[in-house]
């Protein structure tokens, strides 16, 4: 088949709408290998857009490339916990035997090896995607198998098939992981919940002017036990569930939608993966109650491309309970009620899992938060009202379909119903899953996941809090601290510096760019680090630090610039002797390495004398005489 | 009662990095006015004095950026014997012209010139006397390399502005330029 | 009737129902600095410029809507230290050298850097490397200056109609790319009476064989300062109207 056949092929596919942007790019990619100038021209002219709005898609999300990258595309997952098992190291071998730079094609063209943003492997890390598929566990025998196989060009299904084995590891279940509810029962339960006449049909019957609300029976039941429940959102931000769905339920329509926010991109955090890989109909089933109870016909699940292995599984998911009723037309026999989802992957984008920019990125365009208001809730997915929960939220909310809101709130404290899973990594004897009830205190949790003379706990990620032992009293929960999941720990031995290095490179890395303050706030937040990191940083630096926080606070546009100064203004309080021991004790000095500098001017001209070279300390006036 | 004294007089020096000595012909442009500097202050290192190396100084003033490595030392002298230490115009603030070859590899560059047919010295080699200094990779803005505390914008800043600036500065006030003073070209 | 009012800076302003802040506060002559904003474009909100506070929280007041009773401040010390901060980020991301800009003494950028006295760009610089576009006969390309601020792509998908301009890149690589698949501004429709020709703030898209044409001391921004133009940036109907 040749490059216009494919491109063809993906199109037709996808009924050439460029709103499904996103998903024609990465299949032309697993195609065609990289997005040629004339495939972007191709697919423009296919899907109707103007070709530089498709070029700018392809050119925001990491993982499309508009530049030969090789057969074989090596990205190593760079968390701070991959770091600490060893990650660079491991990486420099692979280049090594490649006879490659981190970051370049082989000269062949054959293979490119470069670092990626956290793939979620950290309890089972050092961790790559080759060609967008998970290798856990590396070490430097894989590292030496991998390189012979890709330089015998070995296609990647003859690899081991061990290597691409994931692991749940999960270590301790409650509620949601130990849930043993049949798919379709919670669905069962909302629709015999204060059925009535009346509201027979389901709500997506409803004309778009209408608006049902919660006291109404039917889904407005169901609704009302969501309420009780007190359940509020997993990904973070912690809004509450019910009055979300009962927003987009009021809100004027043609469409509704519902959407599963799984694009865990939060360093630390791999909570979710395992949720889809062990109860992904507990998942399905919350959505389908979302769009039971607001009127939605259409779910997507925005599935993070580095979880790229778990599409075919959850499309298998789909298929069955599209056979057995639960999706589809008339669901459950109900009719009217119509619904199906969709998984679309990203590609390599944290700024996805904010709802906004998710929901951009799902429409085919660039992952960039939008203004607010309006809110998603009112004009979300092609403007349409939408609900965006994260893939936890969604499973407990099926949960509390089919159990009670009363029964849900027993679990947790006073504020903070339920349960919250925590993925937890870095140095502990039981790396792994752990779901416990809200109001678990982090002292506890340390001591069933073996950790030892912990120096410091990373909580909900680099954008959370970083804590330290005089703070291991404090709880899990939304009135003390609250968090998406990620549990990171950091024994004695560890540099907190370098731990805060990694996240500002992360944020810097993964800012969208939008607004000024975050794209250029923290590239320079990243250079003082480095320069910090250099024996170069002074208490100047320190200072810049403080106000380029005070900046990002004020200005930034969405949460992404708000926190990232968070791991930076955490540590400063809490460890500060980790960057004090490494300034020098002048007050200024420059970002750049002096000497260096000369370094183009001493090759040409092959000199290496006294004179080429220059000191970064301030000459006293002594060796000026 | 005391006499009132006269203040001794502020002690300045002033040089010229990697720029055009446009900043420094703006500075003699502030006419007769020069005279009632000098009643304040007195001229150790400057081109005015060619004085060839600065000893301890109320205010310094530097034109031009940064762009091999005696400009670095020149600098570091100044920020070593120099209270206040000032950016003059474009070049010690931003690099300015200079500054236009930074997106190029100073290999290259070299390379054109005195290696290639088309260079301006074609056929020779780099020079490499020890007595030359050498060029740095990129040329950079004098704050980069040390703290400099004050900064006088333009290209060059207009003799107008160089006054009200130092006037401001001597008078112990925060200098400030409004609008018409203030200029980046 | 009394229509509805806020205060920015103890100042009352009026407003109608559907302005931003930014709006309200420009119409009643006002001036907020902004770089992204634009009377004849629905707002942006990405050069955060015109970052103020509202009853003490920090809010971008050109997509803010006013309500009344709203207490905004803006010209405060800590709040122009915000904007000057924000300024320098924006000239050390480019590369801007005035003295060779064409558009000096008619640019945003610039006159706003003079309005707030900035008188360093204060950060390490980033040089980076932007090469120009040269290829159309009639507009040149400086992306070196490019602020990111979008007018040019909405113009040219708004107005003209024609997509000329987009974005590729993210975070600090984010740049500015033309709808062709050479990446030229010949390879597109791109015409020097187009609206997007004609709204860059800085000194981006160029009209070729006009240079410095206008004296030193005759230029906009010469004889008054930026917020002395207030009367220029009220709003437009259209850039009021419902989103769309």
């Amino acid at each position: 088949m040749n490059d216009t056949d494919a491109i063809r092929d993906v199109l037709s596919r996808h009924g050439n709408d460029g709103t499904r942007l996103m998903q024609i790019l990465r299949e032309t990619q697993e195609v065609l290998g990289w997005l040629s100038p004339a495939t972007l021209t191709a697919i423009a002219a296919g899907v109707n857009w103007p070709r530089a709005k498709v070029e700018g898609t392809a050119g925001f999300y990491s993982f499309f490339h508009t530049e030969p990258r090789g057969k074989y595309r090596v990205l190593w997952s760079d968390n701070i916990t991959d770091r600490m098992l060893g990650n660079m190291d491991l990486m420099q071998a692979m280049c090594q035997k490649l006879w490659l730079e981190p970051g370049h094609l082989s000269e062949d063209g054959l293979v490119s090896v470069d670092t990626t943003s956290c793939t979620g492997m950290c309890d089972q890390g050092p961790a790559v995607l080759v060609n967008y598929r998970a290798i856990p566990r590396m070490t430097l025998q894989r590292v030496e198998q991998m390189a012979e196989l890709i330089r015998k060009e070995a296609p990647m299904a003859d690899w081991p098939a061990d290597w691409f084995a994931i692991e749940d590891n999960i270590r301790r279940a409650d509620i949601l992981l130990g849930c043993t509810m049949l798919p379709g029962d919670a669905m069962k339960v909302s629709l015999a919940r204060g059925s009535a006449p009346a509201v027979e049909t389901a709500s997506n019957e409803r004309s778009f002017r209408e608006a049902v609300h919660s006291s109404d029976a039917g889904p407005g039941a169901t609704l009302d036990e969501i309420k009780k429940s007190g359940l509020r959102g997993r990904g973070g931000a912690g809004f509450t569930t019910g009055l979300k769905w009962e927003a987009c339920r009021n809100a004027p329509a043609q469409t509704r939608y519902v959407i599963c926010n799984a694009d865990e991109g939060e360093p630390g955090t791999f909570k979710d993966r395992v949720l889809l890989t062990r109860q992904p109909d507990l998942v399905f089933e919350g959505m389908t109650v979302a769009a039971y109870v607001t009127g939605a016909s259409k779910g997507y699940v925005y599935l993070r491309g580095e979880y790229r292995y778990l599409l075919e599984p959850l499309n298998s998911v789909l298929a069955g309970r599209r056979k057995a009723g639960l999706l589809g037309k008339n669901i459950l026999g109900r009719a009217g009620f119509d619904f199906d989802i969709e998984v679309h992957l990203g590609a390599g984008a944290y700024i996805c899992g904010e709802e906004s920019a998710l929901i951009e990125s799902l429409e085919g365009k660039r992952g960039v938060p939008r203004n607010r208001p309006p809110f998603p809730v009112t004009h979300g997915f092609l403007d349409q009202p939408t609900v965006v929960n994260n893939v936890e939220t969604f499973a407990a909310a099926a949960m509390i379909a089919g159990r009670g809101g009363d029964w849900y709130r027993s679990f947790g404290t006073a504020k903070s119903a339920g349960t919250k899973i925590l993925s937890i990594s870095g140095d502990c004897e039981r790396p792994g899953i752990y779901e416990y009830p809200f109001g678990v205190s982090v002292r506890q949790v340390l001591e069933e996941c073996g950790a030892k003379n912990t120096q410091a706990v990373q909580i909900s990620g680099p954008s959370g809090i970083c804590i330290s032992p005089k703070e291991f009293g404090r709880c899990i929960a939304f009135e003390d601290i609250p968090t998406a999941g990620a549990f990171m720990v950091f024994d004695q031995s560890r540099d907190i510096f370098e731990v805060v290095r990694n996240f500002v490179h992360f944020f810097a890395h993964e800012s969208c760019g939008f607004c000024t303050p975050c794209r250029v706030g923290t590239s320079l937040l990243k250079n003082l680090m480095d320069k910090i990191a250099a024996g170069h940083g002074t208490h100047y630096d320190l200072k810049e630090i403080q106000q380029l926080n005070s900046v990002l606070q004020i200005s930034a546009h969405c949460g992404l610039g708000h926190t990232a100064c968070n791991p930076l203004v955490h540590t400063l309080e809490r460890f500060r002797p980790a960057y004090e021991r490494r300034l020098k004790s002048l007050d200024f000095e420059p970002a750049f390495d002096l000497d260096a500098a000369l370094s183009h001017s001493r090759q040409m001209t092959g000199r290496d004398d006294a004179g080429a070279h220059l000191s970064n300390e301030l000459e006293t006036a002594a060796e000026k005489a | 009662m005391n006499a009132p004294q006269t203040p001794p007089k502020l002690k300045v020096a002033t040089c010229s990095l990697a720029g055009c000595f446009g900043c420094h012909m703006s500075f003699l442009d502030i006419d007769e006015r020069l005279l009632t500097l000098l009643e304040l202050v007195e001229f150790d290192r400057s081109p005015i004095t060619d004085i060839k190396h600065c000893g301890p100084c109320d205010i310094g003033i530097i034109e031009g950026g940064v762009c091999n490595a005696e400009n670095v030392h020149v600098l570091r002298e100044f920020r070593a014997n120099c209270r206040i230490l000032i950016a003059l115009g474009a070049c010690a603030i931003n690099g300015g012209l200079p500054a236009q070859r930074n997106h190029l590899d100073l290999r290259n560059i070299l390379e054109a010139i005195y290696a290639t047919d088309t260079g301006l010295a074609s056929g020779t080699q780099v020079p490499n006397d020890p007595e030359l200094p050498l060029t740095l990779n990129q040329v950079h803005p004098i704050h980069e390399v040390v703290k400099i505390d004050y900064f006088i914008p333009g290209c060059p800043p207009s003799g107008d502005a160089i006054w009200k600036f130092l006037t401001d500065l001597v008078a112990g006030q925060t200098p400030h330029l409004g609008h018409g003073l203030i200029h980046y070209d | 009737m009394m229509s509805a009012t806020f205060t920015i800076d103890g100042q009352e302003v009026p407003f109608t129902p559907g302005q931003s802040v930014m709006q309200a506060a420009l119409s009643a002559g006002v001036f907020i600095p902004h770089l992204c904003y634009h009377p004849e474009f629905r707002p942006h909100g990405s050069c955060k410029l015109c970052t103020v506070k509202v009853n003490g929280r920090p809010a971008t007041s050109c997509t803010l809507p006013a309500a009344a009773g709203m207490d905004v401040e803006s010209n405060t010390p800590e709040i122009l230290d915000k904007r000057r901060a924000l300024l320098q980020m924006l000239l050390v991301e480019g590369n801007h050298f005035c003295p060779s800009c064409e558009k000096s003494g008619n640019c945003k950028l610039q006159a706003l850097g003079y309005e707030l006295e900035v008188f360093t760009p204060h950060f390490n610089q980033f040089y980076p490397d932007r090469p120009v576009d040269a290829s159309h006969p009639d507009v040149l390309l400086d992306f070196n200056r490019c602020i990111l601020c979008e007018l040019c792509i909405r113009a040219s998908a708004e107005v003209d109609g024609k997509n000329v301009f987009a974005l590729s890149g993210r975070g600090i690589t984010k740049h500015l790319i033309v709808n062709a698949e050479s990446g030229k501004l010949a390879d597109t429709n791109f015409a020097l009476t187009d609206k997007a020709a004609q709204v860059c703030p800085v000194g981006v898209i160029l009209e070729k064989r006009v240079g410095f044409a206008v004296p030193i001391g005759q230029r906009h921004y010469d004889a008054a300062p930026f917020s002395a133009h207030v009367a220029e940036f009220k709003p437009t109907p259209e850039s009021q109207g419902e989103r769309s």
